[in-house]
């Protein structure tokens, strides 16, 4: 009954998304107020629809009503009830329900928090929305139906893939998707602007924010994802270049460049017709990542739903809607003339080699994650691109950015003097290079890669730091430095975040130690100064799993650090092993102990790992989420959101 | 019997990565073996490198690499030797000839045309006539009253 009611009210919701397209849409035109308002309560019974939905969905998977077949394809009365909840997203049409959900979440949010727009922007935007939401609640529906029941209902579900199990990765898809679909209210205000035909520096203001908490979304997912792949996997990788790993990264990326290039529209009315663009491309790149993933078109570590059905389903809604926004774009060029003038060295020419660098560097991904497609298709080779291609050819560019950043970060708006910027930078570039040396000197091998890798990170987080503090005067520097704009220290802390991932990427792979041997119990070994013992290996039973786990005891100079529980798992009902690698965690450095198989004359397989600065990789992703938290905190949009009700400062009252 | 059952999934369950029996006694070379394993594609697994992953398949490969450089290949011998038996597929960092040489040139190609598209744009902006001044016509300063008013 409860699955009945869920499938229902998504039915429901599609008729509404189809009312809330036309209706506002008509109303913007004709300019009927009536009909425009339509679209605020559109948007608020979309949502709540929606929530009815998926609430019914997740009922399901709590009591494990296993007559509801996805239920039975995907979880398991002995599970752990986190993992019965997240089991909802871990599947194909469950996540399908989840990212509608979040299409109207955000449709919601606009129509709360939106009081400041013009309202046939207003109208228009959630009118945008709603067709999204519209076309994949259509997708759901026809293709993707969660709520299907099966007759004779099961005793007991098939369990979740395993490697799911796992509080990193519960929260992953959440993010991930917030990011992802966020990303899908850029897209709105684009193509409602473009319908309006009016862009400016007050649409510029308007779009930045929703930007922003859809790219700390998408850090997030990315950064939950690849510390999960770190300590599941094995063997301590964050980063794989899978094609959906790159279907979530390149969005990231032009998410990124469209949040700087927001700016120049927003402060100097420039780069409008570039910004509406990478408006539409962020978007364009989720729904490629929907389609990658979903298609199966793409063999990925991934892929959960192989169905050409859905894949050429996903391909008519990227066509339809890029491709519509794209003509629209194209019709309306003419109204996005830029007006600002400024000088080849300028605050503004540095967001433009910013983006250049990032769209460029997206394409680059984009090409070798589609490459083995084409080749096969036009050439008949069948072939891979795979980790050491992208790093040979992503890297280059993120080194070229990463080394203007402090520069580009501090030239004044309009025109500006490089050699006046490189004196007061002079101080954050003697560090670096002070600090490359020293890692250069100290290093036992011969490598460039750490010398290289730690004085980038030094230039742009001392780069950050100087940026801060060239803003205070002499005095009452530290004061006047605390009472700057959130925005501007969300603008140091993300850039310094940027450095410190730098640094733990670079730190990680120049200098990480391995050892594979074969242990008995009371055994040691020595890597990196420390002393590994494995004391026992033991059988537990978990709720839902049946476990081998080694008791190891870390040690160093004679001092026992920690004792560890590596594990070996194997899930029964999925037929599955899974390893849980024990980490001891530290800030300069992790020791990572997986415990393998049994050998044939007794002793275990044991692998050991030195990862130097292994944290900081998500520690930088983390920074440049708070960076991006701090910005969209800013005074200035909160006003801008609201500025009915507070209107602004410097703006004479009637 | 649950332990039994457990011994034979254990059993069953696919082998770990590099195992130790694997690892050659010469520490260069086994350096080297690594170095080529990580460029290898395993190729019954979705994207991940022979050294990497824990298929049988991967395990042969590792050891087949193993063996020529125990006979005396030297590395890209060895890669040759296995592309030959398992085709281009196998390899992670595609060959840069024929019509791949698309996908090498097509990144700076296109770092080239932007730079370029970006620089021309930077020089009509930077000789573009300001609109009168920088202040806002009264005309403007309406809209803009409006806009904020609404």
């Amino acid at each position: 009954m409860i699955a009945e009611l869920g499938h229902f009210a998504l039915i429901l919701g599609f008729l509404v998304a189809l009312l809330q397209v036309v209706v506002p849409l008509v109303g913007a035109a004709k300019r009927w107020p009536g009909w425009m308002r339509f679209a605020e309560p559109g948007a608020n019974v979309l949502f709540l629809l929606t929530g009815f939905s998926f609430a019914a969905l997740t009922y399901s998977f709590v009591v494990s009503d296993f007559s509801v077949k996805l239920v039975y394809m995907n979880s398991h009365t002995a599970k752990p009830m986190l993992y019965k909840v997240s089991g909802v997203w871990g599947n194909h049409e469950g996540s399908m329900l989840l990212w509608v959900l979040i299409l109207t979440l955000f449709g919601a949010m606009a129509a709360w928090f939106g009081d400041g727009l013009p309202p046939t922007l207003k109208a228009r935007i959630l009118a945008v929305q709603a067709s999204i939401t519209a076309a994949f609640m259509a997708f759901v529906l026809f293709t993707s139906n969660p709520f299907l029941r099966m007759t004779p209902a099961s005793m007991n579900g098939q369990d979740l893939n395993p490697l799911l199990q796992d509080p990193g990765l519960a929260f992953h898809p959440p993010f991930l998707y917030l990011g992802y679909v966020g990303l899908s209210m850029a897209f709105s205000f684009a193509v409602a602007a473009l319908i309006e035909g009016r862009v400016d520096a007050a649409w510029g203001r308007w779009v930045r924010p929703w930007t922003l908490a859809a790219w700390i979304f998408l850090t997030i997912g990315i950064g939950l994802g690849s510390w999960w792949a770190y300590y599941e996997l094995g063997w301590g990788g964050f980063w794989f270049w899978d094609p959906v790993e790159n279907a979530s990264f390149m969005p990231w990326l032009i998410a990124v460049a469209l949040l700087h290039s927001a700016i120049v529209v927003e402060k100097r009315e420039s780069l409008k017709s570039w910004t509406i663009l990478l408006s539409i491309i962020a978007f364009g790149f989720s729904l490629v990542g929907a389609f990658i993933t979903r298609s199966g078109i793409i063999t990925s570590v991934h892929a959960f739903a192989t169905d050409p059905e859905r894949g050429v389903f996903l391909l008519f809604i990227l066509a339809v809607f890029v491709g519509g926004a794209l003509m629209l774009f194209a019709l309306r060029a003419g109204v996005m003339e830029a007006k600002g003038v400024f000088g080849v060295v300028s605050r503004e020419s540095a967001l433009v080699l910013n983006n250049i660098l990032l769209a460029v560097s997206a394409f680059i991904v984009f090409v070798g994650t589609m490459w083995p497609l084409v080749s096969e298709l036009l050439f008949d080779r069948k072939l891979s691109v795979g980790e050491p291609w992208f790093n040979a050819s992503f890297t280059p560019l993120m080194v070229v950015l990463g080394v203007v950043l402090p520069l580009g970060a501090m030239l004044p708006w309009k025109r500006g003097k490089l050699g006046r910027v490189a004196k007061q930078l002079s101080g954050a570039f003697v560090l670096a290079l002070s600090i490359g040396a020293l890692v250069w000197a100290m290093q036992e091998e011969r490598s460039a890669l750490g010398p290289i890798g730690l004085m980038l990170a030094a230039w742009l987080v001392a780069g950050s730091a100087t940026d801060l503090l060239s803003r205070g005067r002499k005095g009452e520097r530290f004061a006047r430095i605390l009472r700057l704009p959130r925005a501007d220290w969300g603008k140091s802390v993300a850039h310094a975040g940027l450095g410190i991932t730098i640094a733990g990427i670079s730190g990680m792979l120049a200098w990480q130690q391995e050892d594979i041997r074969v242990m008995k119990n009371g055994d040691s070994l020595e890597l990196a100064g420390y002393t590994i013992t494995l004391n026992d290996v033991s059988r537990i039973e978990g709720p839902n799993y049946l476990s081998t786990t080694g008791n190891v005891t870390l040690a160093k100079d004679g001092k026992e650090i920690s004792t560890l529980y590596p594990e070996k798992r194997v899930y029964p009902v999925a037929g599955m092993p899974t390893t849980e690698a024990a980490i001891d965690i530290g800030f300069w450095r992790d020791i990572y102990v997986v415990v393998g198989d049994p050998q044939d004359g007794g002793g275990w397989a044991m692998r050991s790992y030195f990862k130097p600065l292994a944290n900081w990789i998500w520690g930088g992703a983390l920074l440049m989420a708070l960076g991006g938290a701090l910005s969209l905190s800013d005074r200035r949009y909160r006003v801008a959101a609201g500025a009915r009700k507070a209107p602004l400062q410097g703006v004479p009252a009637e | 019997m649950r332990w039994f059952v457990l011994s034979m999934l254990l059993w069953a369950a696919p082998a770990f990565a590099v195992q130790p029996d694997e690892i050659l006694s010469d520490p260069q070379m086994e350096a080297r073996a690594r170095a080529i394993s990580k460029e290898l594609r395993c190729l019954v697994c979705r994207n991940e490198n022979i050294d990497d992953s824990n298929a049988e398949l991967a395990r042969d490969l590792r050891l087949l690499v193993r063996e020529r450089l125990v006979a005396g290949d030297n590395d890209d011998e060895a890669i040759e030797f296995i592309v030959a038996r398992y085709g281009e597929y196998v390899l992670l960092n595609p060959r840069a000839g024929g019509s791949n040489l698309i996908l090498y040139y097509a990144g700076p190609a296109m770092f080239l045309f932007a730079l370029l598209a970006g620089g021309f744009y930077l020089r009509t902006r930077s000789r573009a006539k300001p609109e009168g001044s920088d202040a806002l016509s009264a005309e403007e300063e309406e809209k803009l009253k409006n806009i904020m008013r609404e």
